[in-house]
C-alpha cells in the first residue's frame, strides 16, 4: 500500500490522486458500515411508528414524530430511572475520584516498600472479570443488608472505577515534572502546598476526563443494576428493557429511549475524547 | 532482509530506555523529603480498604464457596453451608454440556479478537491513507460506536436484525438469489452468535483503531522511507518496519480483548431476552444460570473460578507488558 504511494508520488500526480480517491471510497464505506447502527437507531425513533412494521422500509426518513419519544416515556416511570442512574454514578465518581488521586499520588510520587507488589495488585484486580464476581457480590450485599439499596451498588461500582482511576491519574502524575514540584519546594512551598498550588492545576483535565470516563462507565453498567436492585429500584440500562414483554417488542419507542439514554452519554463522550487528547499531549510534550 | 537489519526497533527504544537511571539515584532523596516511610501508605489506606471489602473478600468468597454446598436454603440461613471438597468441580467438569460451553466461549472469544484486531488494524492503516475530511468521518462514526452504551448498541443491533422488520433481511433480499424475508437469524445457535459476534466487534474496533492510529504516528516516517530505498515493498515494510513497533501496543490490545471478549455477557443475556438457550450459552451465562436460575450458588462460582484461572495466563502477559511501560515511566 505504501509503495503505491511512492510510485505515485514518482508517476505524476494523477496516478496519486486516483489512489486517494480509491482509498477515500474505502474511507467512507467504513464511515457508513460503523455509523449505520447509530443512524438508524435515530431514524427509527424519530419516524412514524406505523411506518417502523414496513417489511420494506425505506433507507430514510419518512417523516417526522416525536411520539415514539413520548411513548418511551409512558411505557415505564423514566426520571426515576435516570435520577437513581445519576445518583450512583455522580457517588462512584465523586468517592473513586478522590481515593483514586490519594492512592495514585502514593504510587506516582513516593518510593517505599511494596510499592511494586501495589500496582501489581492494582493491575491484576482491574482484570478480574466482573461478571465472575457477580456471585459472591451478591451474598456479601444480601449480608450486609445492602441489597436493593443504591449504596450497595455505589460501592460495587467502586471496584471496577477505582483500579482504572488510580492507574489514569498515575499516568497523568507521571507526566508531570518532579522538579516543577521541588522548585516551589525550593521557594518555600511545603509539600502538601507545592502539590496544590502547582501539580493540582496541572492535573485538573486529566481529572475532569478521568471523571467523565468513569461516570459513563458507571452509567453504562447492565448486569450488576439488573441483580443487585429489585424491578422499583431499576436504573436507566434496565429501564431499557421494559419495552420487551411477552407481546413483543415495541421497537420504535425503543429506540427512542436507545437514543435518549445513547445521546447525552455519546456527547459526553466525545467531550472526554478531546480533553483526554489535549491531557495526555500537554504531558507528552514536556516528556 | 537489510532492510529488517537496519530497522529493527532494538535501535528504536534506547533513547526512550535511558532516562530510568537517574530516578534510581535519586530515590532515597525522594524518600527523605516524603516526610516517613508511613505517608504513602496513609494515602493508599482508603483505596486499599474498599478493594478488600468489595473485591478481595467476594474473590476469597469465590474460592470457599466452589468448595461447598450453597443452595436456596443456606442462603436464607436455614441450614449451614457444608464442605464438600472438589465435588462441585467434578459436577461441572463431568457435564458435557460443560465442555460444549468452554469450546463454545473460545471459538466466540477467540474469533471476536480476531476479528477486532485485524478489522481495527486494516481501519487504522487506512486512516492514514485518506483525505482529511475521510478521516473525520470516520472518526466521528467510530467514536459515536464506542460511546453507545452496550445495552443500547444490543437493542439496537436486536432491531436491526429482526426477523420481520429488520432492515437487513430487507436489504439482504434486495440482492439478486438471496431471500431473507422473515429470517430469523437466533434460530440457531451459530447463527445467533455470529450476529452477536458482530455486535461485539462493532463496538469493539473503534477503541483498537484510535489506539493504533496514536500508535503509528510514532512510528518514525524515515525508518519507512529507508526500508523502501532498500528495496521492502509495502508488505515488507509493514511487517519488519510498522509491526515490530506497534508490538508492544497490539500486544497489551490482544490481551485486554481476549480479557473482555471472555467476559461477553450483556449481550447474549439482553439479544435472548434474559433467557440464553442452551445454544446461546457461554462461560458467563452459564455460570449466572446455575446460580441464580438453577440456585446452585456453589456450581455457578465453581464454573466462574474455572473462567478466571482461564484468563490468568493471558492477564500475566498483560501484565508484563503494563509493567515494562511503567518502569519506563
Amino acid at each position: 500500500m505504501t509503495t503505491m504511494n511512492a510510485v505515485a508520488t514518482a508517476g505524476g500526480g494523477s496516478r496519486r490522486r486516483r489512489s486517494r480517491l480509491g482509498w477515500n471510497l474505502l474511507g467512507l464505506l467504513v464511515f457508513l458500515t460503523a455509523g449505520f447502527p447509530v443512524y438508524w437507531m435515530l431514524n427509527t425513533a424519530i419516524k412514524p411508528a406505523k411506518d417502523t412494521i414496513d417489511p420494506d422500509p425505506s433507507l430514510f426518513p419518512t417523516g417526522f414524530t416525536l411520539s415514539n419519544f413520548s411513548r418511551a416515556l409512558d411505557i415505564a416511570d423514566f426520571w426515576g430511572p435516570v435520577g437513581r442512574s445519576l445518583i450512583v454514578s455522580l457517588s462512584v465518581v465523586a468517592i473513586g475520584i478522590v481515593v483514586g488521586m490519594l492512592a495514585a499520588l502514593a504510587i506516582s510520587r513516593f518510593a517505599f516498600r511494596g510499592r511494586k507488589i501495589v500496582i501489581v495488585g492494582i493491575l491484576a484486580v482491574q482484570m478480574v472479570p466482573l461478571v465472575a464476581m457477580i456471585i459472591p457480590v451478591f451474598l456479601l450485599l444480601n449480608d450486609l443488608h445492602q441489597y436493593d439499596k443504591l449504596t450497595g451498588l455505589i460501592i460495587t461500582y467502586l471496584t471496577f472505577i477505582l483500579p482504572f482511576t488510580v492507574w489514569t491519574l498515575r499516568g497523568f502524575i507521571v507526566n508531570i515534572p518532579r522538579e516543577l514540584e521541588e522548585a516551589a519546594m525550593v521557594d518555600g512551598c511545603s509539600r502538601t502546598a507545592a502539590f496544590v498550588r502547582v501539580v493540582f492545576p496541572l492535573l485538573a483535565p486529566g481529572m475532569v476526563a478521568t471523571s467523565v470516563y468513569g461516570f459513563i462507565q458507571a452509567w453504562n453498567e447492565y448486569l450488576y443494576a439488573l441483580m443487585l436492585l429489585s424491578q422499583e429500584h431499576q436504573t436507566a440500562t434496565v429501564w431499557l428493557g421494559n419495552f420487551t414483554t411477552k407481546h413483543g417488542t415495541e421497537y420504535a419507542p425503543m429506540m427512542a429511549g436507545a437514543t435518549m439514554m445513547a445521546v447525552p452519554i455519546v456527547v459526553l463522550f466525545l467531550l472526554v475524547q478531546r480533553k483526554m487528547a489535549a491531557g495526555l499531549t500537554a504531558g507528552a510534550v514536556k516528556g | 532482509m537489510s532492510a529488517a537489519d537496519t530497522t529493527t526497533p532494538a535501535k528504536v527504544p534506547p533513547p526512550r530506555q535511558a532516562p530510568p537511571p537517574p530516578p534510581v539515584a535519586k530515590a532515597p532523596r525522594r524518600g527523605g523529603t516524603s516526610g516517613g516511610a508511613a505517608t504513602p501508605w496513609l494515602l493508599l489506606a482508603p483505596c486499599l480498604l474498599i478493594l478488600a471489602l468489595v473485591l478481595g473478600y467476594p474473590l476469597f468468597r469465590l474460592v470457599t464457596l466452589s468448595f461447598q454446598k450453597f443452595g436456596q436454603s443456606q442462603l436464607w440461613g436455614f441450614q449451614p453451608a457444608d464442605w464438600v471438597g472438589f465435588h462441585n468441580f467434578s459436577g461441572v467438569l463431568g457435564d458435557s454440556e460443560f465442555w460444549q460451553v468452554v469450546v463454545r466461549t473460545i471459538v466466540f472469544a477467540a474469533g471476536s479478537v480476531v476479528f477486532t484486531m485485524v478489522l481495527g488494524m486494516l481501519i487504522a492503516l487506512l486512516l492514514q491513507r485518506v483525505s482529511g475530511w475521510v478521516k473525520t468521518l470516520v472518526n466521528i462514526a467510530l467514536v459515536a460506536s464506542w460511546g453507545m452504551p452496550i445495552i443500547v448498541a444490543t437493542t439496537v443491533f436486536k432491531w436491526l436484525f429482526d426477523a420481520d422488520y429488520g432492515i437487513l433481511n430487507a436489504l439482504l433480499s434486495k440482492l439478486p438469489g438471496v431471500d431473507l424475508i422473515g429470517h430469523n437469524w437466533f434460530a440457531s445457535g451459530p447463527q445467533g452468535l455470529a450476529v452477536i459476534m458482530l455486535l461485539v466487534v462493532w463496538g469493539a474496533v473503534p477503541f483498537v483503531v484510535i489506539t493504533l492510529s496514536a500508535g503509528l504516528t510514532q512510528v518514525p516516517a524515515e525508518l519507512e522511507e529507508a526500508a523502501r530505498l532498500d528495496g521492502a515493498g509495502a508488505w515488507g515494510v509493514f511487517r519488519y518496519v510498522t509491526l515490530p513497533i506497534l508490538k508492544p501496543i497490539i500486544v497489551m490490545l490482544t490481551t485486554l480483548s481476549v480479557i473482555w471478549d471472555m467476559g461477553v455477557f450483556p449481550q447474549v443475556f439482553v439479544m435472548r431476552n434474559g433467557h440464553p438457550e442452551q445454544e446461546f450459552q457461554l462461560l458467563t451465562t452459564y455460570s449466572y444460570d446455575r446460580a441464580f436460575v438453577v440456585n446452585d450458588y456453589a456450581q455457578g462460582s465453581a464454573i466462574a473460578l474455572i473462567t478466571v484461572v482461564l484468563l490468568l495466563g493471558v492477564v500475566a502477559v498483560y501484565m508484563r507488558q503494563m509493567l515494562k511501560i511503567g518502569e519506563v515511566e
